[in-house]
């Protein structure tokens, strides 16, 4: 039976740079048509590209380009695997350029390359369509980057024009896995059943090893077998768009149907109707089953008619933040990191809002407000660490609440120890939609 | 009437959080399609608004997928702001698994033997 392999080698910016290697080790030894996604773009990355790529014009793309694909590169072009990221980020030419290079260091020879354009809207060309979009909410002064979710179509036709490297910015995650699989299986543009199949795979496949045992680990209740070498996710595809999730033989994790259903639930709202721009997937009649050691099929996932407005995301200047801790410890450790929370609080009065949390009794649950701690007596905690946060549009401001924190040293408490500040600008995003006609995608050949 | 017995929720149950904003999602997928009728029937909406009471939550949606015997709670305003502008450690949320894992429920005494992990 006709079908593509599409291995995952990332899930965000900064994951492992040995993942690729084995996917793609298995992935030539099946002898399969074969493709390799590599996922490096959370809603602030691209943001941060954008910061680099002022500060330097080459710059931009993502910071491990080379680290990630320098081990796999050769292999992938010598067999005819696809690469396809998102990893150009805020600048997919220097991107491309950096790959090629890197091609010919390796003495590989000179890849085809595409680069896919049309997601970024942050010029004056497209300040019109924001200030539709988003009213008050735009705030001109301050926009960091603004990026149109493309979908998978452009990468299809780059990989049916020959392209052997895909490099796009902002495209909907699922759409590194929907462009290959549109390119292989020829599909008809408008077949949403298949589309909508197609997304949930690249769901699956977009957080990597999340679909094959990380994040799942609990002990006593769920075991995960040599979960230091946890192998990278490869989705077998077949022509209706049905799929078995698999990994590299040889290393660690497991893939059976708990592991995918908490994957396949992920960062989802109405399972009936999840919206990207390749279609509108439905998981409601969706079926996932145990076909082999660390293989599940997904089956019976449906679709219909991407939406006619795609997501916009706006990214601006967010102000500073704030934290501080100070760690207290033995006979009455709570009670002083609570006196020394009083008073940062006392000093800092109504300039900043301040969180408080006292990490060894009680921090990540409660909320910003402070309304759980204040309402729970003290406890007996012998070793607090207080954490203090803040943030404020003013840099000098927000860094009032680290110098109060570090004065309780030789004013606070006794026997506070390990301050440690941090003082970190802030992005704050705001998404629009805005109808998909005003933003053409299309891709381009590097000469 | 069979007899029932509390246990937490993670003994039915496992979950994984994810955020969207100020919207955090959590799913609870049942160990065994046994206990899927026991979840459908407690967690629901109005009990993990009291669960979470001190987050303050706004609107709780619950969808329920019997072929995966399992439940997306997608849970509003539980964020503090979200990843923009909470103070929280955690400002996604992702530990909220867990805290929704810890909630009792009632199973009749002749499921436990089923239950994962072990009595406390």
């Amino acid at each position: 039976m006709n079908k593509l392999l599409i291995g995952a080698a990332s899930a965000f910016s900064g994951d492992r740079q040995d993942a690729a290697g084995p996917v793609v080790d298995s992935l030539v030894a099946s002898g399969e048509p074969a493709a390799l996604i590599y996922e490096t773009l959370a809603e602030r990355t691209l943001a941060l590209a954008q910061l680099e790529r002022r500060r330097d014009p080459n710059a931009g793309y993502d910071p491990w380009l080379v680290d990630i694909v320098g081990p796999v590169l050769k292999k992938c072009l010598e067999n005819r695997i696809t690469i396809i990221g998102n990893f150009g980020a805020a600048n997919p030419r220097g991107a491309a350029l950096r790959l090629r290079a890197l091609a010919s260091e390796l003495g590989i020879g000179v890849p085809r390359i595409a680069i896919i354009e049309g997601d970024d809207v942050s010029g004056p060309n497209h300040r019109a369509a924001l200030r539709q979009g988003l009213g008050a909410a735009l705030d001109e002064g301050s926009i960091v980057s603004a990026n149109v979710y493309q979908g998978g179509d452009s990468i299809a036709d780059a990989i049916k024009a020959g392209a052997q490297i895909v490099v796009a910015g902002r495209v909907s995650d699922p759409a590194l896995t929907v462009g290959p699989l549109l390119a292989h299986f020829d599909w008809k543009r408008d077949d949403w059943m298949r589309r909508g199949k197609a997304v949930m795979v690249g769901h699956l496949l977009e957080c990597g090893c999340q679909a094959t045992g990380g994040y799942f680990a609990d002990p006593g209740y769920k075991e995960v077998p040599d979960i230091a070498n946890l192998g990278y996710p490869i989705a077998e595809v077949d022509e209706s768009g049905d799929c078995v999730i698999t990994k590299p033989t040889g290393t660690g994790g497991l893939v059976v149907p708990a592991v995918v259903k908490e994957q396949l639930l992920y960062e989802l709202d109405d399972p009936s109707a999840y919206v990207t721009p390749d279609a509108v997937a439905d998981i409601t009649q969706c079926t996932l089953e145990s076909v082999g050691a660390d293989r599940v099929a997904m089956r019976d996932v449906r679709g219909t008619a991407w939406p006619s407005h795609l997501k916009v995301l706006v990214c601006h200047e967010g102000g500073w933040l704030a934290e501080a801790e100070i760690s207290y410890a033995g006979p009455r450790a709570e009670l002083r990191a609570r006196l020394a929370a009083d008073i940062v609080r006392n000093r800092i009065g109504s300039k900043l809002k301040m969180r408080v949390d006292l990490i060894g009794a009680m921090s990540i649950l409660a909320d910003d407000a402070g309304e759980l701690l204040a309402g729970t007596a003290p406890g007996g905690g012998r070793d607090i660490r207080l954490r203090v946060s803040a943030a404020h549009e003013d840099r000098r401001a927000a860094d009032q609440l680290n110098r109060e924190v570090m004065s309780l040293y030789t004013c606070g408490p006794a026997g506070g120890g390990g301050v440690r500040t941090s003082l970190k600008p802030r992005l704050s995003t705001t998404a629009c939609y805005l109808p998909r006609e005003m933003f053409p995608t299309r891709f381009e050949m590097l000469d | 009437m069979a007899t029932m017995i509390n246990v937490p929720l993670y003994r039915l149950a496992h979950s994984r959080a994810g955020d969207k904003g100020d919207r955090s999602n959590i799913s609870v997928i049942a160990w065994r399609p046994e206990f899927f009728p026991t979840l459908v029937e407690q967690v629901t909406p109005e009990a993990v608004r009291a669960h979470f009471a001190h987050r303050r939550p706004g609107t709780i949606a619950r969808f329920v997928l019997p072929k995966l015997h399992a439940m997306n709670l997608v849970i509003d305003d539980v964020l503090d702001g979200g990843v923009n502008q909470a103070l929280n450690l955690d400002s996604h949320g992702k530990s909220l698994s867990f805290w929704l894992l810890d909630m009792s429920i009632a199973v009749p005494t002749d499921l436990l033997p089923l239950l994962a992990g072990e009595s406390e």
